[in-house]
């Protein structure tokens, strides 16, 4: 994980936010509160489910192609941070082998089928997430946040939290950077070089929130953040949150592979 | 240690969520209540630099493979539990919903794994203790190195129970903690390693930082302490007797060794029970080997003895499975991605024509 | 009531360690003057600066903004009075956006949100920023931020600007803007800067402080042709005086 690779990302991210499309220009809390359905909904699935979850794909899809995101984009981030459930759900295939159909003449076991539904949640989950933040963007989320009743002193963490991120990654970027020119051929820094580089980051960092302090008091700060309200809630969110919310209690409850699949068997014979 | 969404039931991720949220409330009242508005942009400036700090990786001596800074502890001892939690969540929060660093709905458990243990367990009741206002190098060193140890034990630990009781993955619990834990003493230690440099460095060039912070921290509570290490036992012991109660024969012994057979066997169908009726309880569909266990004492939880196929008594863990349905969804399921593909271009043409 | 914006009288300020930062500074400002403050570091300009703000209090004498006396009491008064903008723009915008931190100012004041975009929008198009009102502080380039930072001080209709280095890290396109942008106001001005060329185009005034004291305080021309005092406070002339021979430079 290169500290330049992930500046680019977030900046790349909050570029994509501040686009134009009709799933920008709805209200944040609409788009999450779908979003948690769909993951809910994914979720909620038994282990052995894999077919089922097919249509759900149809929200990600929506969101990226509606909301005028790069599609190969979201793909490679899902594949970036893929490793990780496969790893857990690897171990499926080995300790599952209950032989659940077959396919021709060979046998799927119970490991493999719950390794692929790991595998398509993960891919559910996280491109739908990752396709709502590229369209949100952290203001945006913020301000749904501290709408719908989450604590202020949270909010606001959040807010500068995204205000200073760049600075400071910035500053640790140029701080290696510095430290890795000056070590011939040596990549990687040991714990000495390390404390001093994170401890030299700290003390700036501490300086910094002072001299930020003191520019927000000179600017009459009380204690108090007050945020700057944008559109609420109206027509095209009710209709966007129901919309999907019955879509996805249809593909919950009704297997929509399964319903397509026999049909088109039948049709066969 | 970032979980995943893929590997929470809604119940598990739900229910984590509550407590993180409940926390985080918590700490919001909290810094409320200390109303120091200086640290509003401190919070939010060490926060980014946590995440700054975390992307930084040193090597480790001796092992070759490299680490960084999981940073709760730093951020305690500057900024006191309450407030140092709320910035751990706004990291996690911030790395879930941008780099997909963990899922939403396992947010909670992340929070919680990562946050809980570090700025309301390890920090008040060991390092504080042990290093707390005195400057002692080796009290930093001790007290930073002990705790990274336990927060990240317990962290780990807890990655552990939400993935068990979540029941989609199939790794059993004893491999799993084998797997997590000694591991997570290994980063437990280097944690501590890192945080008790870090700090005698900042003594050394800025000790009046740490002053004015320890002597502004405010002390710790009281009632909640009991209760919070109450807590803390009873997950910890809660822990360790699942843990010999499904242990195959091996582990048995070793508890043989320690008790009498009668006790063991006992204990054995107790927690037995105790368990299968919590995961009734908390599992959204309760088709999990832990109810099987109940039918036959003593036959190993999610062990790979499940290859054998149900034992006489035991209830089918799975919905029969009829070949001809399995085919069809399967086909279903690949046509249901065309056409998804298909509603996608044709949206996306529609979009250009427009 | 005195007509003056800003009284020092004998001002002295020592760190808690003791170090003697001012050590005695007196002079008078009247409403509309443009006065540059320079001096090598650690003269004081800094430390001086923020006394102007209420960040930190004479530890003897007399500082008084518009006719108060800078301490505990009269901080918010004091405050509203000023505008400082600081030396590093990322210090300073803090907010998600550029519209909400020109607005910051505004919603502290108790501005009702009715009124706001006006008067957010109004002090954008003063500096020529009205494009920008949607953009995060981190995508803009130093010269944006600068007059970002300095629509978020004029939002709050100061009596007093006072400015800590504002030409550092400009390109020199953006550093023409500053100056044709700061010609235009007619606010009390206070500038600390190193940039002495600017300080000869936009102030007609300077004080010059050394090892905190002020060792001149006259017309800026005056200053910068005398070699022997700019010398002795560890400074040199700015370059379009040192090119004219009849000036006084050397060519």
């Amino acid at each position: 994980m290169t500290i330049g690779r992930n500046l680019v990302d977030i900046g790349y991210m909050d570029t994509l936010a501040s686009g134009d499309s009709p799933l920008h220009r709805l209200d944040a809390r609409a788009k999450i509160f779908t979003t948690f359905l769909l993951i809910i909904a994914v979720v909620s699935f038994d282990k052995y489910v894999v077919s089922a979850l097919a249509p759900f794909f149809l929200y990600p899809v929506f969101l990226v192609v509606v909301g005028g995101l790069p599609s190969g984009y979201i793909a490679r981030k899902v594949l970036l941070v893929a490793p990780f459930a496969v790893l857990v759900g690897v171990f499926n295939p080995f300790l599952d082998r209950q032989v659940l159909f077959h396919l021709g003449a060979a046998g799927v076991t119970g490991g493999w089928v719950s390794f692929a539904s790991i595998l398509a949640r993960f891919a559910l989950t996280v491109s739908a997430a990752l396709a709502l933040f590229s369209i949100t963007g952290i203001n945006s989320l913020c301000e749904a946040l501290a709408r719908s009743g989450v604590p202020r002193p949270f909010v606001v963490q959040l807010l500068f939290l995204n205000r200073y991120l760049f600075v400071l990654t910035g500053e640790a970027e140029r701080i290696s950077r510095a430290r890795a020119l000056r070590s011939c051929g040596g990549t990687k820094m040991g714990l000495r070089v390390f404390t001093q580089i994170v401890g030299h980051l700290l003390l700036r960092t501490l300086d910094r929130a002072e001299r930020v302090y003191r520019a927000m008091r000179c600017r009459g700060f009380d204690g108090h953040i007050r945020i700057v309200k944008s559109s609420g809630i109206g027509r095209p969110e009710i209709v966007f949150m129901l919309g999907w919310a019955v879509l996805f209690a249809i593909f919950r409850f009704v297997n929509v592979s399964l319903v397509l699949g026999e049909a088109v068997e039948g049709f066969i014979r | 240690m970032h979980m995943a969404d893929a590997l929470i039931s809604p119940a598990v991720g739900g229910t984590m969520w509550v407590i993180s949220g409940g926390l985080i409330a918590f700490s919001a009242k909290k810094v409320r209540e200390e109303a120091d508005d200086r640290k509003i942009p401190l919070m939010g400036v060490l926060g980014a630099f946590i995440f700054a700090a975390q992307m930084l990786n040193f090597s480790i001596p001796g092992t070759g493979s490299s680490g960084h800074l999981g940073g709760g502890m730093i951020l305690a001892i500057l900024l006191g539990p309450w407030s140092a939690f709320l910035v751990m969540a706004s990291v996690l929060a911030v790395q879930a919903l941008f780099f997909a660093d963990g899922g939403l709905l396992a947010l909670g458990c992340n929070i919680f794994n990562l946050g809980f243990f570090t700025c309301f367990l390890a920090y008040p009741f060991i390092y504080k203790q042990i290093a707390g206002n005195s400057a002692g190098k080796k009290r930093i060193l001790l007290g930073a190195t002990l705790a990274g140890i336990l927060g990240l034990q317990f962290g780990a630990f807890g990655v552990v129970l939400e993935t068990v009781f979540s029941g989609i993955s199939e790794l059993p619990f004893r491999t799993f903690i084998l797997m997590m834990q000694p591991i997570h003493l290994g980063i437990g230690v280097v944690e501590g390693l890192v945080t008790s440099s870090v700090v005698m460095f900042v003594m050394k060039v800025r000790p009046e930082i740490l002053t004015a912070v320890v002597e502004k921290a405010p002390i710790g509570v009281s009632i909640k302490k009991t209760a919070l290490s109450l807590a803390a036992a009873a997950v910890f012991t809660g822990a360790a007797l699942s843990w010999f109660a499904s242990a195959d024969p091996d582990g048995l012994e070793w508890a043989m060794l320690r008790t009498s057979g009668k006790e063991k066997l006992e204990s054995n169908g107790k927690v037995h029970g105790f368990l299968a009726s919590l995961q009734e309880k908390t599992a959204f569909l309760p088709d999990y080997g832990f109810k099987k266990s109940i039918a036959e004492p003593g036959v190993a939880i999610k062990e790979g003895e499940q290859e054998g196929g149900a034992g006489p008594g035991a209830e089918a863990t799975w919905p029969a499975v009829d070949p001809g349905t399995s085919t069809a969804g399967l086909v279903g399921g690949f046509i249901t991605l065309l056409a998804v593909a298909v509603t996608g271009f044709a949206l996306k043409r529609r979009k250009i024509a427009a | 009531m005195s007509h003056y914006m800003v009284e020092a009288d004998d001002l002295q300020y020592s760190y808690p360690d003791g170090t003697e930062a001012l050590g005695g500074i007196s002079f008078l400002i009247a409403r509309g003057e443009s006065v540059a403050l320079v001096g090598e570091n650690g003269a004081g300009k800094s430390t001086l600066l923020q006394h102007f703000t209420g960040c930190l209090f004479p530890s003897g004498g007399l500082l008084k903004i518009a006719g108060l006396p800078v301490d505990r009491q009269n901080l918010s008064a004091v405050r509203r009075s000023v505008g400082m903008v600081f030396q590093n723009p990322d210090d300073q915008l803090f907010m998600p956006t550029v519209f909400e931190d020109v607005a910051f100012g505004l919603l502290n004041l108790g501005v009702p949100e009715a009124e706001l975009e006006g008067k957010v929008m109004a002090a954008l198009e003063t500096v020529g920023a009205a494009h920008l009102r949607g953009r995060p502080p981190y995508r803009l380039s130093q010269g944006e931020k600068r007059t970002t930072a300095i629509a978020g001080v004029l939002a709050m209709s100061p009596d007093i600007l006072v400015m800590d280095e504002p030409t550092s890290s400009l390109d020199p396109m953006s550093r023409r803007r500053l100056i044709a942008l700061l010609k235009t106001f007619r606010h009390t001005k206070i500038i600390a800067t190193h940039d002495l060329d600017f300080a000869l185009e936009t102030c007609q005034r300077t004080i010059v402080i050394h090892r905190g004291k002020v060792t001149a305080d006259s017309s800026t021309a005056e200053v910068f042709r005398n070699a022997e005092l700019l010398r002795r406070s560890s400074l040199e002339a700015p370059a379009s005086i040192l090119q004219r021979p009849c000036c006084g430079g050397a060519v």
